[in-house]
């Protein structure tokens, strides 16, 4: 089976989010990964090195800056007339992407899977990871987007791909980039903290719940996540979202810290390694999954544990 | 200008989801049914493009069983002028359902196609995306701000670094994040008068859509359990624990 892999880069760099989505296309096939961008030979150089990439397929075009969907998917479209499978990384990156190109070629898309069986079937969570579905795909070609935290990271180094210059196709002429936003962080990423410090609604204000919980990531050097409570109620940004529609995460050890422990939430969170839960009241059901249980008030116990970590 | 709006009928938000015994699936009978979360602030956003002028019609539609006709009617209680339900037993893929819409869109000629970014069911994350790839659109994935003006859409997206601003030429498909809006709650006086609006049916077969399955679901499993740990008493009893796990220094 011969498999494409969509890269996701970002700042000249293979984003880390590519690496177990490799991976993951290595369980398929002989995997090429495909670089789109403008002037991305930098990017190219990067994924060629990465271990288990046998080629690195590079579409370098103005148009491609930015990598707008409209403009992507016929690229991958057309190439995938010489593939077996198509793969990205289940981000915000390849998620907009992998469906467009799905319809293109008429394939019915596997999201987010955790398993690869075999060829045709997969393993992947349904109704917010309550339960996991195992599926088997009667496509000739597969599109699939992977969910990093279930497979390892490829290493960067090891790797000695050739790289080759494909057709980068033509401006589709209905969507612009107009800008981004960076959220500014000198914090760990969310979805590849080792740690990560969460809270929940019962910070009670955006000014509570950064000053209480921001020096508690710094001495950890934890990334911070929210619940989505949390975020609707303006206490954080939507990309601090851990849950079923945020971000899915895996750390060593996860500290929810005022957060009852909603399904959409645990489905974002239930992986990790260690899950430590403090809330005041002892019936939340973030205690029946917790590893370690603290009752009490978040108030007193935050900076206290700030300070004797 | 028009906007068609797609709803799905899923398992309520609130309902915790049991995995049948048989592992065929997940149990929905007796289960509180709902509008998708997403689909809900798709209609709202709907609804606000045509209270600032832009809109002038919003058609509700959904692909679903005969029960997803509630669905459309709390659509039209909300706000939405008509719907059209495409009814039909089996579940449809969103590969099925995307093709059905591009054939309504083609008929109903919208300006805008908003549909929820994912249904809280089957976690696709992929109708709208597919949506957009057959008609030749721009997509506007996982929107947290629309702008509708000369003919173009600009949308702020939520993607993983941060916000991401795109301009799409019109007509274009949107999808819809969870901070676009907050979702009204139909009135006593709109739901009565939901009651008279316009709902058509048609099946899949009217559009002449295929919607055979391509992925077989083989079986439905509970994912491993965690279970509870220990309780702690203190802060102090806390950090030794951290330490003795090795998660900490």
């Amino acid at each position: 089976m011969s498999v494409l892999l969509l890269v996701e880069h970002g700042d000249g760099k293979v984003r880390d989010a590519t690496l177990p989505a490799v991976t993951a296309a290595a369980k398929l096939g002989e995997v090429h990964a495909l670089v789109l961008g403008s002037n991305v030979g930098g990017v190219a150089q990067d994924a060629a090195k990465i271990a288990g990439v046998a080629k690195v397929l590079v579409a370098d075009a103005p148009h491609l800056d930015r990598e707008l969907a409209e403009n992507v998917a016929p690229v991958v479209a057309k190439l995938m007339d010489g593939y077996d499978a198509f793969v990205a990384p289940a981000t915000t990156f390849g998620k907009n992407i992998a469906p467009r190109v799905a319809a293109l070629i008429d394939v019915m898309q596997i999201s987010d899977v955790i398993g690869i069986e075999n060829s045709n079937t997969f393993t992947r969570p349904i109704y917010a990871g309550n339960a996991i579905a195992t599926v088997r795909s009667n496509d000739a070609k597969k599109v699939i987007t992977v969910r990093g935290t279930t497979f390892e990271n490829a290493s960067r180094e090891g790797g000695n791909a050739s790289i080759e210059e494909v057709d980068a196709g033509s401006e589709a002429g209905v969507s612009n980039f107009v800008g981004l936003e960076a959220s500014e962080s000198e914090r760990p990423e969310l979805t590849s903290a080792r740690v990560i410090v969460s809270g929940g609604r019962a910070f009670g204000s955006a000014e509570q719940f950064h000053g209480l919980l921001d020096p508690l990531a710094d001495k950890l050097g934890a990334a911070v996540g929210a619940s989505r409570a949390a975020v609707d109620a303006g206490y954080a940004p939507n990309d601090y979202q851990v849950g079923q529609t945020g971000k899915i995460v895996a750390p060593d050890l996860y500290i929810a810290i005022g957060i009852s422990g909603a399904i959409q939430h645990l489905a974002g969170m239930k992986d990790a390694k260690t899950i430590v839960a403090i809330n005041k009241d002892e019936d939340a059901p973030i205690f029946q999954i917790a590893d370690i249980a603290l009752v009490g008030d978040l108030f007193k116990i935050v900076p206290e544990l700030t300070e004797k970590l | 200008m028009k906007v068609l709006v797609a709803v799905k009928r899923v398992i309520d938000f609130n309902v915790k989801p049991r995995v049948k015994m048989d592992g065929s699936g997940v149990d929905l009978a007796n289960v509180k049914m709902s509008m998708n979360p997403f689909d809900e602030i798709a209609v709202e956003e709907a609804i606000r493009l045509k209270e600032k002028g832009v809109a002038t019609e919003i058609v509700a539609v959904s692909i679903g069983p005969q029960k997803a006709q509630e669905t459309l009617r709390t659509a039209l209680a909300m706000g939405a002028d008509r719907a059209i339900l495409v009814q039909t037993e089996e579940e449809v893929e969103p590969l099925a359902v995307a093709k059905i819409l591009a054939k309504i869109a083609a008929e109903e000629q919208p300006q805008l196609f908003v549909l929820g970014k994912q249904a809280i069911d089957d976690d696709n994350n992929a109708t709208g995306q597919m949506l957009a790839a057959l008609l030749g659109w721009g997509q506007g994935t996982f929107a947290s701000k629309v702008e509708v003006a000369d003919g173009a859409a600009t949308v702020t997206r939520e993607v993983d670094g941060g916000l991401e601003t795109e301009r799409l030429k019109l007509p274009a498909v949107i999808t819809t994040d969870l901070r676009l809006n907050e979702p009204r709650y139909a009135s006593l006086p709109n739901i009565m008068k939901a009651k008279s609006k316009p709902l058509a049916t048609k099946t899949p077969a009217d559009y002449g859509v295929d919607t055979a399955r391509r992925l077989e679901t083989l079986k439905v499993t509970e994912p491993p359990k965690r279970q509870a740990g220990d309780k702690v008493g203190s802060v102090d009893e806390l950090v030794g624990k951290l330490k003795a796990l090795g998660v900490v220094q």
